[in-house]
């Protein structure tokens, strides 16, 4: 084992964490500000992958893929806002959870009817494909390292919006108490679709970035919204900081574990066990250190009380 | 008698009289289906201890229902292979006995109910929505990659496992043994709804602060309410394995953590028999709408929003009226 796969597998971690905030932050933000868990984020982060795969077969173009995925998920994100989800903020979580599933029914099977049940592929355009040489002799595909700045620049733009723009700053009043800030005059039905349309172009954006790396497929949003619930339950729920810090300590621990874990029990049992029992493991290492932070915080890292 | 235990009475009826008239007639296809509706809804019979009488919103009793058709899988396989599941501190080779698979399947469920409850009812609302939801996908993910029981394939069994004095192959012989079940589950959580424990609970799904000043702890019925729900799902799971004589990660999926859910609040929550008749209705959808259309998913999930939206109390709330019956 060496420095060079450690590093390597530490950039992959990272990678996978971007990917997962992007998810997480609007989850988070959605349910911060309208106090609504929505499992169909999931299908916002397909709708995107879809949009990019088929402006990328339509145009040749990547960047008009990213475009395309970011105002697809948007609009598809609005839609939905001013259909469904609207009418379930005063609801409890139990109407939200089965709306929003059943819209992901809708969305799986419709976007199955229109695309077909084989999967899609979005390539890696020319300029960002093969490897890059890091300092240290690292050689590492430069699209993955493409995609940690893209997530960091946007986390670092949704930070600054939120803390220091008019918009940022109507949103976390509405966090705090939606009456008041309805009472000053502020369209809060306007603010909440336009809440929910950006946190659904981020699930979208990150949904295109991925499905350069694997197929763009239905169902694909699934296993992703999975683990963004686990990172805001980790980094409390509300926090897009929680959110930044529970992603990353996901994918990393992720990462890692799938690798180094069977690596590990190699030295203490035969190969083929090993590999085996690490992988099961390994599966299960997020979930228990999810375990772990409910333990000692019930309201994860950042949360306030829920 | 009110109109909701007559509806009660009229679905209890068909769900014996449609698989007794198909059997006169010699339909085996619609005794299997029949038998389906009785396991999923016996599955919802658990849930809906946790979700109507205890207020406990799990997205995760997919969990219970895998663990008790594994239990099913395991055993069977070990037994129909004749490898020895263990040999210390006795020789046991799996079985085929359906009353021990139960009896396995309960308790394993019901154990990891205790865990995953324990964990999760330190927190309530979206959180332990989320947090059920996470156990139950690491289940999931466990039993992909657990490569000694099939992984990813899942397992196969090869005969219906036996249950002595009946025939388990033959399809209604199987049924009334689910339907017996199902109804031994359904007097079973009437009379918890209204024990001394099941008060307690609904008391403390209205009003905790008040229960525990009686001096009662809310977690402790909780987490009671939430290992009761997950046993009885888990033997729906043991069912479900023995109907299809398969078990896989999918039986473990959120999705079918969704489904069940699904089939309490078609229903309607809280409703004692809303599990019957949700899983009835969802199963003859899947079968209707699956014949005219391969993408009968969007036609159900327009369904359930329009329920959701619309139709708050579910399917027997629309029939009987809102008032839930204190019988």
């Amino acid at each position: 084992m060496s420095l060079i796969l450690i590093l390597e597998q530490v950039l992959n971690g990272l990678q996978f964490g971007v990917m997962l905030f992007l998810m997480a932050a609007g989850l988070t933000l959605v349910f911060g500000v309208m106090g609504l868990i929505n499992l169909a984020h999931g299908a916002l982060y397909m709708v995107g992958a879809f949009a990019a795969a088929a402006v990328a077969g339509a145009t040749g173009s990547f960047l008009l893929a990213l475009v395309a995925s970011l105002a697809a998920a948007a609009a598809a994100g609005a839609l939905v806002e001013v259909t469904v989800i609207r009418r379930l903020y005063d609801r409890d979580h139990l109407d939200q959870v089965l709306a929003t599933f059943a819209l992901i029914l809708i969305f799986s099977e419709g976007t199955r009817w229109v695309f077909g049940s084989f999967p899609l592929f979005l390539d890696v355009p020319e300029y960002l494909s093969g490897p890059v040489t890091l300092p240290g002799g690292i050689k590492y595909p430069l699209y993955r390292l493409t995609i940690i700045a893209i997530g960091l620049v946007v986390g670092a733009g949704l930070f600054w919006l939120i803390a220091r723009t008019r918009i940022g700053i109507q949103i976390r009043a509405g966090e705090a108490d939606r009456e008041m800030i309805a009472a000053l005059g502020v369209d809060i039905s306007k603010l909440y679709t336009l809440v929910f349309a950006l946190g659904a172009a981020l699930a979208g954006l990150a949904g295109a970035l991925v499905g350069a790396i694997q197929s763009v497929q239905v169902g694909m949003g699934e296993p992703v919204l999975i683990l963004a619930f686990v990172v805001i339950v980790i980094g409390g729920i509300g926090s897009i900081k929680g959110a930044l810090v529970g992603a990353l300590l996901v994918g990393l621990t992720d990462t890692l574990g799938g690798v180094f874990l069977p690596l590990l029990f190699a030295l203490m049992m035969e190969p083929a066990t090993a590999t085996s029992l690490g992988a099961s493991l390994a599966s299960m290492l997020i979930y228990i250190l999810m375990a772990l932070v409910l333990l000692v915080r019930p309201s994860g890292l950042f949360g306030g009380s829920a | 008698m009110t109109r909701e235990r007559l509806i009660n009475a009229a679905l209890l009826a068909s769900l014996l009289g449609v698989p007794l008239l198909a059997w006169q007639m010699d339909e085996p296809f619609v005794i299997t289906l029949a038998t389906k509706v009785a396991i999923l809804a016996l599955a919802g019979v658990g849930l809906n201890i946790a979700l109507g009488l205890g207020g406990l919103v799990s997205l995760g009793h997919a969990a219970f229902f895998g663990i008790g058709g594994y239990a099913m899988g395991i055993l069977a396989a070990h037994a129909q292979n004749y490898e020895p599941l263990f040999t210390w501190p006795f020789l046991f080779e799996g079985s085929n006995q359906m009353p021990l698979i139960w009896l396995v399947a309960v308790v394993a469920s019901a154990l990891a109910a205790l865990v995953i409850g324990a964990l999760s009812l330190r927190t309530s609302g979206v959180y332990f929505i989320m947090i059920t939801l996470a156990f139950g996908q690491m289940l999931y993910y466990f039993a992909i990659s657990w490569s000694a029981y099939g992984g990813e394939d899942g397992l196969s069994i090869w005969v219906r496992n036996e249950m002595p004095g009946l025939n388990t192959l033959d399809p209604i012989q199987f049924f009334a043994i689910a339907f017996a079940v199902l109804a031994m589950a359904l007097w079973f959580s009437a009379r918890l709804a209204r024990s001394p424990f099941g008060l307690a609970l609904s008391a403390s799904r209205q009003t905790a602060e008040r229960v525990e000043t009686v001096g009662l702890t809310p977690f402790k019925l909780r987490l009671v309410a939430f290992v009761i729900s997950g046993a009885i799902t888990g033997l729906a799971g043991a069912l479900f394995a023995d109907l299809n004589r398969f078990v896989s990660p999918t039986m473990l999926s959120w999705h079918t953590s969704g489904e069940i859910m699904i089939f309490v609040i078609l229903g309607g929550v809280g409703r004692l028999y809303a599990p019957l008749l949700g899983a009835a209705v969802y199963i003859l959808l899947e079968h209707l709408l699956g014949g005219i259309s391969e993408y009968w998913q969007i036609f159900l999930g327009l369904l359930l929003l329009i329920m959701v939206l619309f139709a708050k109390g579910g399917l027997i709330g629309l029939i009987a009226g809102r008032e839930v019956a204190h019988d």
